[in-house]
């Protein structure tokens, strides 16, 4: 990807709110990066976490409950959801790297769903109703997030946008910097061979949990932006269904691709809004495109797109 | 505390009832992971189906061949589930796992997690999440047993019975007969044992149908005692993935005994903290990866 291609794609963001309807063009944003942030573990370092809907909605959780039971101000909201997700990634990654391939997918699998049990009994989280009415707030204490600019007749809540977004490209840019750092080779090192890496002096352990906590954090970033969008946060967010989402969204897109993930949870979330008539049938279909994918294109469609035009995308 | 032995002794006993489940499951899991190499995570949504062949044959089977008296009885439930299911494990072996066998195991996982959210969404759409009671309990099976501490559902006293023969019974065919020696060394070298003319394909296309089954035969023994749901399956997975970690796939043994345990565990957590009865399991797993890595029967390196 050269740098025109990264202007034109943030002149796209920039622009995006005056032509598709923001909240979606939001919700795109926040699976975008979570999906993203999941990619560093799956595609980078070859680790399959099972669980990434206990940051994802725990962060949701502590974000919405300090913004609206605490009274903080959304930056300082997310921030905390953030490091929430990140610590609650260092408990999670330091038992999962316990345990390699797919022992790994079940321990996180199986971690989440304690998360998922506390989010249900724990009385700040409204259990079966989730937290609701969470408010958006002023930003800074200065910037009404609720407020909507008038363009051509339509109320379009750009201040809230504009935030989203600078998140959205504040955690894409810390992922790219990651793969692209020494850190990231290291990664991709483990990926590729982890006895030969570990062989070399890598004190593996340690690279896979920075790893870790670096994808729960971002997932958690992502989750605390989708609770102020739609200033719910909920069972949902923390479900193993969940997880299982955001999985198939990077293989749809392409395991191990920087544009990938954000493209396969574009195209998962667009599905899910146009197929709403179509009611449950909407698991089917997800499961559907699994299997297909898994069997027919494992490179995930901007995998084969950057094959096909040899270059990595 | 004020809990009296019988009490304790009556949760342990409900408590080793799901813990026949966890073995059942997790020695699924164990026999297809040995030969396969994959995690089975539609394992779940075969368990759901095995309980739904009972229940559909039971109520809709009659009505449909235009014989409004005929129920599938329990019985037959017992032996048509698992051959449904596994004949339908035969099939997804054969037309979709074996083609990820060159790829890396994670996409078995994948794969089947896709198929495992077909079968789920399909059966919510047609039923109620909240569940359906199966009626076809026999009267045979109905009634208690005094056990001396405490009256124990016939019911019940059945399914641990005959939960306990069919996995020692497995157990013996894989480690103590030819065919699960063949078996053992399809594990081991495959490449080796297809050279001594067995064939390993097909023997693979089998163990997946039969751990598959077994799935099955423990759903049918499920739906007179939980309601029948389509969620009843991912909610049981789960849990048993926690207890495979624990247990670790590498024995049989391990994987019968580790859920029989489990399930004692968690009816005794019901006693003594109920509100923890849901996570124990996980909470367990959580002491065994920080104490023995590896699993209390693991033999991974």
């Amino acid at each position: 990807m050269n740098r025109y291609a990264w202007i034109a794609l943030a002149l796209l963001g920039l622009l995006a709110p005056f032509v598709v309807y923001p909240v979606f063009m939001m919700k795109l944003l926040c699976f975008g990066l979570f999906a993203a942030a999941f990619n560093l573990l799956l595609g980078y370092t070859g680790l399959l976490s099972f669980g990434h809907a206990a940051f994802f909605g725990g962060a949701a959780y502590v974000t919405g409950h300090l913004v609206k039971n605490v009274g903080l101000t959304p930056e300082v909201g997310v921030l905390a959801g953030t490091v929430f997700a990140g610590l609650l990634g260092w408990a999670v990654g330091s038992l999962a790297i316990r345990r390699q391939g797919i022992y790994f997918a079940m321990v996180t699998l199986a971690l989440a769903q304690i998360v998922y049990f506390v989010a249900l009994k724990l009385p700040f989280t409204g259990g079966e109703d989730g937290l609701q009415g969470i408010p958006r707030g002023l930003l800074f204490g200065l910037i009404d997030l609720n407020r909507v600019a008038m363009v051509g007749g339509n109320p379009l809540p750009l201040s809230l946008y504009y935030f989203i977004f600078a998140l959205f490209c504040l955690g894409f840019w810390v992922i790219h910097r990651a793969i692209h750092s020494p850190f990231g080779q290291v990664l991709k090192a483990i990926r590729e061979n982890e006895a030969r890496a570990i062989s070399l002096g890598y004190k593996v352990e340690r690279f896979k949990l920075m790893a870790f906590v670096l994808s729960s954090a971002l997932a958690g970033l992502a989750g605390s932006m989708k609770c102020l969008v739609f200033q719910l946060a909920s069972l949902t967010d923390v479900n193993w269904h969940t997880s299982g989402e955001v999985v198939l969204m990077t293989l749809l897109g392409g395991v191990g691709t920087v544009l990938g993930p954000p493209a396969g949870a574009f195209t998962v979330v667009t599905l899910q809004s146009k197929l709403t008539m179509v009611g449950p049938w909407i698991t089917v279909i997800i499961g559907g495109i699994f299997v297909v994918c898994v069997l027919l294109f494992r490179r995930g469609f901007i995998g084969e797109l950057g094959r096909l035009l040899r270059r990595p995308l | 505390m004020g809990m009296s032995v019988q009490t304790v002794l009556s949760q342990v006993m409900l408590g080793l009832n799901n813990g026949v489940f966890y073995a059942i499951l997790s020695l699924g899991l164990a026999v297809i992971f040995g030969l396969l190499n994959i995690v089975n995570f539609v394992h779940g949504a075969l368990y759901m189906l095995g309980a739904y062949v009972a229940l559909l044959g039971f109520t809709m089977l009659g009505p449909l061949l235009g014989k409004p008296d005929f129920h599938l009885n329990y019985w037959a439930a017992l032996i048509v589930a698992p051959l449904v299911v596994g004949a339908l494990g035969v099939l997804i072996e054969k037309t979709m796992l074996r083609r990820l066998r060159k790829f890396d195991h994670l996409y078995g996982l994948l794969l089947t997690f896709g198929l495992a959210l077909i079968i789920q969404g399909v059966f919510t759409n047609y039923f109620n999440v909240s569940g359906d009671a199966y009626d076809g309990k026999p009267e045979s099976l109905s009634g208690v047993v005094d056990l001396g501490f405490m009256l124990f559902p016939k019911y019940r006293v059945w399914v641990i019975g005959s939960s306990l023969a069919v996995c020692f019974g497995t157990w013996f065919v894989i480690e103590r007969t030819k065919l699960g020696s063949y078996l053992r060394a399809g594990t081991e070298n495959p490449e080796l044992v297809k050279a001594f003319g067995i064939n390993v394909p097909l023997m693979i296309t089998l163990t997946y149908g039969f751990g598959v089954g077994l799935a099955a035969f423990a759903g049918v023994l499920a739906a007179p005692i939980y309601s029948v749901s389509p969620v009843m399956g991912s909610e049981m997975i789960i849990t048993v993935f926690a207890v495979v970690v624990i247990g670790g796939m590498g024995s049989i043994m391990g994987s019968i005994l580790t859920g029989l345990l489990l399930g004692m565990v968690e009816g005794f957590t019901k006693v003594v903290y109920a509100p923890a009865s849901s996570t124990v399991i996980f909470l367990i797993m959580v002491l065994v990866l920080l104490v023995k890595p590896a699993g209390l029967f693991g033999k991974e390196t």
